[in-house]
């Protein structure tokens, strides 16, 4: 493929996958305030647009002009940057992710991820994860205050222990696949056994690998019942106290943005990525597959919303002790499992 | 003349310096740790141009991502703040300083002179995790044993180093509240 | 094409920077972080002698100094908390005497 044209697509692929991104960011905030309020038995957002549906642009308007404080005693450069570098690698993690199978354009084939498919897609992807531990530790030590700096630093800790369990997890569905490439992993779990049940990755025997994950991304995008840093009723706000307006809407943008990507690659291990059935003219077989993707993300994020609903929040200690002394011994006995299972 | 082999290479070398300089002016060591950081990702960088991708990887998650996280953590918790000068320290930096230009020019010189001009292409030795996997469990399998007790070592070392001190007569420390 | 020895090069430079650091610095946890920029030099000249000799082997190399680095930093980090709680200062002119 010439240079140029590849330079051309990945442009407009990445202009075409941040859009959707950030808008998903915006409808993911409104599907949680709807869901979470019908769980708690009330309506959530009903008033602006119908069913609540202009409330993120609302959101989004409110956060432009309210007041950009940045309060005297505060670290300044380390205060401006610490959103920057958690939303920036919040989202840069999206573009190693594959959407669907590559499209054929008269004899171009363009893969539907903003990379080419990258042979060490997953570690790219374990890597920006462990940098944007670097937004939430910043932010808590430059905001001069001690709650932030305690939230700060119990959330990095947090993030750090979780992430061990996280890459565990991934290693028994490397093992099976036999490659750290994400399109390989994907095209690994594809046909189905008995005619009915798809050969996903969460059906062949990475049922606890799929837990450990889920349980370890919770904890990574410190969210329910793991979000005790960032708890209003424990730290004030944590490390996102001194923040106002537009820092403390790309803190909140990161979290979401997080979720999305973390989302997508249980979809991509776990549950089969793009796999589905196909039918129908060839538009809708190429339609298809992202369909699938996306409808597979959005059950994980409901998910994500439903645990929220539904769980109460650990305490730090039990929330560590949790990490280290049952989540990874999981995770390793899950691996060696795997491992024997695969060897014979 | 001007590959974009080259420009890359500058670039990241470009970084490296300024990063490693920077380590050296800074007086804050938030800003040193800074640096450090941007010094590691820009050599994560410099390990791709050379096709060491699976060493890229682990640069950033492993040195960047959690060895720096711990440098962060302890200049935080220690409240650590901007260095005081001493003595000591104007004679090491009137010494120090231009005995380390010296030796480098020194080094720079014979390394360019005798290293001659052959090149390395880009992505000289793809090191996909695949062909290091099998390297480490079988040519390197004792040196991989050896480091995983070392790492048991540091880790039993630490924990014993940064717990609370011991209670009269050796026992458990004292807890505050139950 | 870069020649090889503008890896070197580059590489004697992080160097010369750690070992400078580590001599001019007086703060403990910055003369440690020149201690990793020294280690972050030596990796990339294996790794850039791997490219150039072909042999895989440097970089499974650098594997293992990164191993070493972490183990290091961890009980060296471990080592500066205990100091500090003892002398109540990171400043290595000050804990120039065994005595307290």
């Amino acid at each position: 493929m010439p240079i140029w044209l590849y330079i051309v697509a990945s442009v407009i692929k990445s202009v075409v996958v941040l859009f959707l991104l950030l808008t998903a960011v915006a409808y993911t905030v409104w599907l949680e305030r709807k869901v979470f309020g019908h769980m708690q038995n009330r309506w959530g957002p009903t008033r602006v647009g119908p069913f609540g549906l202009l409330q993120p642009a609302a959101d989004g308007l409110k956060f432009l002009f309210k007041e950009d404080l940045t309060p005297p005693h505060v670290y300044k450069p380390l205060f401006l940057a610490a959103p920057l570098i958690a939303v920036i690698f919040a989202l840069t993690s999206i573009s190693v992710i594959p959407f669907g199978n590559p499209v054929v354009i008269g004899k171009y084939v363009i893969p539907l991820q903003i990379t080419t498919d990258v042979n060490t897609g997953l570690l790219l992807i374990l890597g920006v994860t462990s940098i944007g531990v670097y937004g939430v530790a910043l932010a808590g030590w430059s905001s001069n205050n001690k709650y932030s700096l305690l939230g700060g630093l119990r959330a990095s800790a947090q993030m750090v222990s979780y992430e061990i369990s996280l890459g565990l997890s991934l290693v028994g569905v490397l093992i099976m696949a036999g490659s750290f490439s994400l399109t390989d992993i994907v095209h690994a779990q594809q046909g189905h056994f008995w005619g009915f049940i798809p050969r996903w990755n969460i059906f062949t025997g990475q049922i606890i690998g799929f837990f450990c994950y889920l349980i370890a991304a919770y904890a990574e995008t410190n969210r329910i019942p793991f979000d005790l840093p960032e708890a209003e009723t424990e730290l004030v706000a944590g490390y996102h106290t001194e923040y106002s307006a537009m820092k403390f809407a790309m803190f909140f943008m990161a979290e979401y943005a997080n979720m999305i990507t973390v989302g997508c690659l249980a979809t991509l291990l776990f549950l089969g990525g793009w796999n589905g059935p196909i039918f129908g003219p060839p538009i809708l077989r190429a339609i298809l597959p992202v369909f699938w993707f996306a409808a597979k993300v959005f059950a994980f994020l409901f998910l994500y919303i439903w645990v929220r609903g539904t769980l109460p929040r650990f305490r730090y200690d039990q929330l560590m002790a949790f990490g280290w002394k049952f989540l990874l011994p999981v995770a390793l006995v899950n691996l060696v499992a795997t491992a024997i299972g695969v060897a014979w | 003349m001007f590959s974009v082999h080259l420009i890359l290479f500058l670039f990241f070398g470009a970084i490296c310096v300024a990063g490693a300089v920077n380590l050296l002016v800074q007086r804050h060591p938030i800003n040193s740790a800074l640096s450090l950081i941007a010094v590691m990702a820009a050599l994560a960088g410099e390990y791709l141009l050379l096709g060491a991708e699976f060493v890229a990887a682990v640069q950033v998650i492993v040195y960047a991502g959690a060895i720096m996280v711990l440098f962060v953590f302890t200049i935080m918790l220690l409240n650590a703040g901007v260095e005081e000068q001493s003595k000591g320290s104007h004679v090491a930096l009137l010494f120090g300083i231009p005995g380390m230009l010296l030796a480098s020019v020194l080094l720079g010189w014979v390394l360019l002179k005798h290293s001659g001009t052959e090149a390395v292409a880009a992505g000289a030795l793809p090191g996909a995790p695949k062909v290091i996997g099998q390297l480490l469990f079988h040519e390197f399998l004792l040196p991989f044993e050896i480091t995983s007790i070392l790492i048991l070592i540091a880790i039993m070392g630490a924990v014993v180093l940064a717990s609370k001190p011991m209670g009269p007569s050796g026992g458990p420390p004292k807890k505050v509240s139950e | 094409m870069v020649p090889l020895s503008y890896y070197l090069v580059l590489s004697g430079f992080l160097f010369a920077c750690g070992v400078t650091g580590f001599l001019i610095k007086r703060n403990i946890i910055t003369i440690f972080m020149s201690i990793e920029l020294m280690l972050n030099g030596v990796n990339l000249s294996f790794v850039a002698f791997a490219a150039h000799w072909h042999v895989l082997a440097g970089q499974v190399f650098v594997f293992f100094v990164m191993v070493v680095a972490a183990a290091e930093a961890a009980v060296g980090l471990a080592i500066i908390i205990a100091v500090y709680r003892t002398r109540e200062t990171l400043n290595v002119d000050q804990v120039n005497l065994l005595k307290l």
